[in-house]
């Protein structure tokens, strides 16, 4: 087998392995409940034997946990994850809807926080120590150290209710017009997870680029004659890429968490808000469903960025050749 | 290119000998460096003056946190209640002065028992590799998969919003970004030459790691002390802001932020000022981060030890 695809597949192999051990965490999570999932769904009504143990019989609760977990396992491959306890639907069904507005509400803080954060964080690199690296590192660090909900209420008391009156301080999407209609709603969560998570990644980025500028084969290839610029784009960019990679997947393993608190903040029907209402409810299917899923985000997005950087990090490359 | 040519006059010191005597001062090393940086001077002022005002705040607080002064919401210009009242007429000056206590006792809690669970699994990893190593961060793996606050809310939905646990989780979820430090630093210490003496002379493990190696890896620790405080104080304020932390009538800036959202429009200062102050104070424990990873970086360079 070619190195280079062996190195991949161990990567896909400990990815896979990584999500096979999440998904025992977040199912010995029910088991661990005090009472059952059958008590939580009947509620008074427990003290009722017959209809606690039929629907203990029809959960499968008497059935050994290793069964229990191959059970749900297969549901969630399958796209079954099981009801809400609190309102009796399937959880697919009630976070089809919530999923895709996370997921455009990521999108586009994405496509906001990655050009800017690899702009500013090459930028700052190449000029380091100049006036515009030192603003732009006190800005960052600064922005940085500040928790989502306060860059969003800032946000909101600016451009929402205070200063301005420019844009709702709630996104309540209307699930029956078209997302593009309603854009609006989608500025200030995006803006506040941009705001808070540019200045973290432009950092990482001007740390490794500056790594590379001052590697031995920047050096030699300045020591060769070579004009700045051929030095930049054949021996710096290419290095600098797998850190650029790596730092989308961290992009979005961190929006994958702060869409928690931003959408809890502007009332964001999406699966953050869902997730904090659940755990209030104490609602387990859904906690399950959508720690999961950001769970599955997080590792698969570091997967796919890390067999990236195998495919295009020239010393990874060569090495093994 | 040819090594000799940057070694440094340090670098041809006898290492044991050096390493033996400065790995004890080698953190205060880092410290006297960092002071003499002007961020890490404002950080530490930042950070004394909200500590200070939570320290004193319930002694020049002008009411009780939880009597009722005022009619709700109401707005800053009555006399003698600078801040107006929050959502059921509390003092809002009086809850400010009293709230920060617990954000910051609870935030350093969570990040001492975050670096006690990393640098305890660091140093094992680090030390030990081979198969322990390589399970131990499988394992660690499985923690990094959980955004730190899903991470604790996943417990929470379990056990219920208690706060030991909260300080435990986020301590937890703390743990293998610090244990990634720790490691690094050991597999780094544990190859050099007093380490392989104190081998020789059969020192038992555990010695090696806590009275050995641990002393030469504080300088880094220190900066992730300092890190890991700044996202223990977001995190721990979130929480209570999500209504899982601090619970009502508990006088608390994430619980206030939570509580008087609503009447954002007619009266902002109960959101405004919690939100100014846990700002400020995120601010300053991450500007002393910063200088002592400034710090340590400029000293890694002067000694050429990495």
């Amino acid at each position: 087998m070619p190195p280079l695809l062996k190195l991949i597949l161990i990567r896909v192999g400990l990815g896979v392995l990584t999500l096979f051990l999440v998904s025992i965490v977040v199912f010995a999570a029910t088991q661990a409940l005090p009472g059952d999932t059958a008590r939580a769904i009947l509620g008074k009504e427990a003290a009722n034997k017959v209809r606690y143990e039929a629907l203990r019989e029809e959960l499968g609760l008497n059935e050994p946990v290793a069964q229990q977990y191959v059970g749900w396992l297969g549901g969630v491959v399958t796209g079954d994850l099981g009801n809400s306890l609190v309102q009796d639907k399937a959880v697919t069904e009630l976070l089809s809807r919530r999923v895709a507005n996370t997921a455009v509400l990521v999108l586009i803080a994405a496509l906001l926080s990655i050009p800017i954060s690899l702009l500013l964080g090459s930028l700052t690199a190449l000029r380091r120590d100049t006036k515009f690296d030192v603003s732009v590192s006190i800005g960052s660090l600064s922005l940085a150290a500040l928790p989502e909900f306060v860059i969003g209420i800032v946000l909101i008391m600016l451009f929402a209710t205070q200063v301005f009156k420019w844009l709702p301080a709630v996104s309540r999407v209307d699930p029956g017009v078209p997302i593009y209609q309603q854009l609006e709603l989608f500025v200030l969560p995006a803006i506040t997870l941009t705001l808070a998570v540019a200045p973290y990644i432009t950092r990482i980025l001007r740390a490794s680029t500056i790594e590379v500028l001052e590697s031995e084969y920047v050096m030699m290839a300045r020591l060769k004659g070579l004009p700045e610029r051929l030095v930049l784009n054949r021996h710096a960019v290419p290095n600098a890429l797998a850190p650029a990679l790596q730092v989308t997947a961290l992009n979005l393993a961190w929006l994958a968490g702060g869409v928690v608190v931003v959408e809890y903040l502007f009332n964001f029907p999406g699966i953050g808000s869902a997730l904090v209402d659940a755990v209030a409810n104490r609602d387990m299917p859904m906690v399950q469903a959508i720690c999961l899923i950001i769970a599955a985000v997080y590792v698969l997005a570091n997967l796919t960025a890390d067999i990236l950087t195998i495919l295009v990090s020239p010393r990874l490359r060569t090495g093994l050749r | 290119m040819n090594d000799e040519i940057i070694v440094s006059d340090s670098e041809l010191v006898e290492p044991a000998v050096v390493h033996a005597d400065r790995r004890r001062s080698e953190w205060l090393m880092t410290i006297r460096e960092a002071w003499r940086m002007g961020r890490t001077k404002i950080g530490v002022g930042i950070f004394a003056f909200i500590v200070l005002l939570a320290i004193v705040g319930p002694w020049i607080a002008p009411y009780s946190p939880t009597e009722f002064v005022a009619p709700p919401f109401s707005p800053a210009d009555i006399p003698k209640m600078w801040l107006g009242s929050d959502y059921i007429g509390h003092d809002v000056l009086t809850r400010v002065l009293y709230g920060g206590r617990t954000v910051i006792l609870l935030s350093l809690a969570a990040t001492v028992i975050g670096l006690g669970l990393g640098v305890t699994l660091g140093l094992i990893t680090g030390y030990a590799r081979r198969w322990i190593d390589e399970s131990v961060m499988r394992i660690l793996d499985v923690v990094l998969a959980f955004p730190q606050i899903v991470l604790t809310l996943l417990f929470v939905s379990i056990v219920g919003p208690k706060l030991w646990l909260i300080v435990l989780m986020v301590g937890i979820s703390h743990a293998p970004r610090i244990a990634r430090v720790a490691r690094a630093a050991t597999l780094e210490v544990a190859q050099r030459d007093f380490v392989h003496a104190a081998e020789a002379f059969g020192v038992a493990r555990t010695k090696i790691l806590f009275n050995e190696i641990m002393p030469s890896i504080t300088s880094p620790l220190l900066v992730e002390f300092g890190l890991r405080l700044t996202y223990s104080i977001g995190l721990i304020a979130a929480l209570s802001f999500l209504g899982f932390g601090m619970q009502p009538p508990a006088a608390d800036w994430g619980l206030m932020i939570n509580e008087n959202r609503i009447g954002i429009v007619i009266q902002p200062w109960p959101v405004f000022v919690p939100v100014l102050l846990i700002g400020i104070l995120t601010i300053g424990t991450n500007l002393i981060a910063d200088g002592l990873g400034r710090a340590l970086i400029g000293i890694e360079r002067d000694t050429g030890v990495g």
